[in-house]
């Protein structure tokens, strides 16, 4: 038996890959910013001994179940609650607005372990420093606190991201038209499904690739780096 | 009027009381090494002095303002009068030396960035390492950090200088560096308290020398009586240790 | 519109649930013993050992579960292989698994101080030696934590076989949510059963990696 691939096929449909590559990345980039941000805030309100009396109780837990929540579910479970279940509540999306929120809240809840791990590691004389020289707390997280807990565990959230990114293919499921959607639609016109799948894995594989250099530069250069 | 005015102050750890009734007055100017064993109390008094440690019972006063505790603001203004040097430098590794210096001065005392940069320089000349504006912690040698931090607690402009084993740390061949500064300091006229075990700096700079022994002052008087003379029992064997 | 009360569509996802913890258990059991034989073959030392082992996790690691699954679907498909749901889906996760397990593996074995090595070797054991009585008994300790950690992520990876036709939790839900008209309900349910599945297990790997550093 021989087993004919025609990648030709596949690789002709490129503005389709090119779309799909676009999503992916815009997904991907929505996801890293408000993010991290949604992280930055969750991690304040949950970290503990790191210099910050506490956030009152009943944040603490609210925090604690959102990021429990999501990390004990699949993604793709997360997607369909928010695009099929939500409307149901009232909430009625368009497949682009759930997959981008669907993505937010996911990378959230990773990033807030991930920066509180950063924050609990900070040095206790760090913080004896700071508040010796009369910062109130807000400076000292801003500044004392945060920039070095970012450094340290920028590794740890730049995979974290390409694991987001990997998982956006989930959002061709509900036809946004990201990477993997624009595979299907390929092979369901010309029948090369296996390299279909073939290219755009390899397309993800660079985009993985990609990102991961290009986010360890931007970190370098303006998050920590040294100017 | 004293600058710092400790009366019957008390603190513990639990069931453990580290301190057993202060009285210290501590006038402006004046120079007071603070020795004792490791688990005297030593640091812990220091460290009530600025708020890092709470106490139970008892009044700290500084510059005629009582310490309160759960109060942000007037904690806040508490730590632009007393400064503190620690034994493990804290430099923060992220920012360059001139950065250190000219933090909180920015963020406390709204200093704008010219008036707070040529304040950092003049301050980073005082202690000798003017040419290590914009280096890293992690490119100083010991004794330079720790003069390092010394310029920046300087840039608050506090009254009162608290400095906790500043040169324990450090390798034999830096602790003088760092003295020669502290020297300067107090002939210029900074309130001093200084926990130490360097005795000969300690002779020949302070005023007034305390030996604390199970969290009481034990003995307290001028260097020369204090060391030519030891009254207790438990002085004389401290400083015996010393020189064994 | 069929008619089902809340029992029917909790009674259906649980029975649903069981085909999700065994395709669970086959993708890490599976996993686990790929892994551990790319494990050896890393540390075997053979030519072009490394870089293959190193090139097969970072092929893993980077293209999505889902293009992995529907690779191992229509791949399988190719070869003129049945491709039941059970087989692709089971096969890809396995793969899946292997790759993150003996990157896993790896990272425990790369921390044991290099002390433990040369002190062995100082003693005349051989390499098989050092690796059975000294490295790996102390890599398995610091291992065992995030590999289960990981079976949490195993768990979560089963809901995307839904996509293949095969039919577990995911594929159960968006069937019943879309006879009963009750997207809202069914997709907290399921979400529901996946947590209850993957929290103690989350928990316990906590606990576990806790007791680790407590030792340490």
């Amino acid at each position: 038996m021989r087993i004919q691939l025609d990648f030709g096929a596949v690789l002709a449909e490129w503005p389709l890959l090119l779309t799909g590559v676009g999503w992916t990345l815009a997904l991907t980039a929505v996801a890293v910013v408000a993010g991290t941000a949604l992280g930055v805030g969750c991690a304040w309100v949950r970290a503990r001994g790191f210099g910050a009396d506490h956030s009152p109780r009943w944040l603490q837990a609210l925090v604690g179940g959102y990021v429990e929540l999501i990390r004990n579910t699949p993604f793709i479970v997360q997607l369909f609650f928010i695009f099929f279940g939500l409307p149901a509540a009232g909430f009625k999306l368009s497949a682009e607005t759930a997959s981008f929120i669907a993505m937010v809240i996911n990378l959230g809840a990773y990033a807030t372990e991930i920066i509180r791990a950063g924050l609990e590691a900070t040095p206790k004389g760090q913080i004896e420093a700071a508040v010796s020289l009369a910062l109130n707390r807000l400076q000292t997280f801003t500044y004392v606190v945060l920039p070095p807990a970012l450094k340290k565990i920028w590794p740890s959230l730049v995979s974290q991201v390409v694991i987001v990114m990997l998982g956006s293919s989930v959002c061709g499921q509900i036809s946004t038209k990201e990477l993997s959607y624009a595979a299907d639609l390929i092979q369901s016109n010309n029948f090369r499904s296996f390299e279909a799948f073939m290219v755009v894995g390899a397309v993800y594989l660079l985009l993985s690739f990609v990102v991961r250099h290009v986010l360890n530069w931007l970190g370098a250069t303006f998050v920590f780096g040294r100017r | 009027m004293p600058i710092v005015d400790i009366r019957a102050l008390r603190k513990s750890y639990g069931s453990n009381e580290v301190l057993k009734g202060i009285d210290l007055q501590v006038e402006p100017g004046e120079v007071i090494a603070i020795i004792g064993k490791s688990g005297s109390g030593k640091s812990t008094l220091l460290r009530c002095i600025n708020g890092l440690e709470e106490f139970q019972s008892g009044e700290l006063t500084v510059d005629g303002k009582p310490l309160l505790h759960k109060n942000a603001a007037a904690m806040r203004a508490l730590r632009q009068r007393v400064g503190m040097i620690f034994q493990g430098f804290n430099l923060f590794p992220h920012l360059t030396v001139g950065k250190n210096i000219m933090l909180a001065p920015s963020l406390v005392k709204a200093k704008d960035t010219a008036s707070g940069e040529a304040h950092a320089r003049a301050l980073l000349e005082r202690v000798g390492l003017a040419e290590k504006f914009d280096a890293f912690a992690d490119q100083l040698s010991g004794g330079q950090q720790q003069r390092v931090a010394i310029a920046r607690a300087l840039a608050m402009e506090p009254a009162v200088l608290l400095c906790d084993e500043i040169t324990s740390a450090l390798d034999p061949e830096l602790v003088g560096e760092v003295l020669r500064v502290v020297e300067t300091l107090a002939q210029e006229g900074m309130t001093l308290l200084m926990v130490t075990h360097e005795m000969n700096f300690a002779r020949r700079v302070s005023n007034r020398v305390i030996f604390m022994h199970q969290g009481r002052v034990h003995e307290m008087g001028p260097p020369a009586e204090l060391f030519g003379n030891p009254q207790t029992p438990e002085l004389q064997q401290f400083l015996k240790s010393l020189n064994d | 519109m069929v008619d089902f009360s809340l029992w029917d569509i909790f009674r259906n996802l649980l029975l649903a649930l069981r085909w999700t913890v065994g395709l669970s258990l086959i993708a890490f059991i599976g996993g686990g013993v790929v892994g551990l034989l790319l494990l050896m073959l890393r540390l075997s030392k053979l030519p072009g050992a490394t870089v293959f082992v190193s090139c097969y996790v970072q092929l893993f690691q980077g293209v999505p579960l889902l293009v992995q699954l529907f690779l191992a679907y229509y791949g399988l498909g190719l070869f003129g292989i049945n491709t039941s749901p059970w087989v692709a889906a089971g096969m890809g996760l396995t793969l899946y698994a292997s790759a993150f397990l003996t990157e896993i593996w790896r990272g425990s074995v790369e921390s044991i101080p290099r002390g433990q090595w040369e002190a062995s070797q100082s003693l005349a054991l051989n390499f098989a030696e050092q690796l059975r009585y000294i490295i790996l008994p102390q890599a398995f300790k610091i291992s065992v934590a995030p590999t289960v950690g990981f079976l949490v992520q195993v768990i979560k990876g089963t809901a995307l076989a839904s996509v293949i036709g095969f039919m577990e939790l995911t594929k159960v839900g968006k069937t019943i949510a879309n006879a009963t008209f009750s997207p809202f309900l069914v997709f907290s349910c399921v979400a529901l059963m996946y947590f209850v599945l993957c929290y103690p297990v989350s928990l316990y790997a906590k606990s576990l990696e806790r007791k680790l550093h407590a030792h340490r």
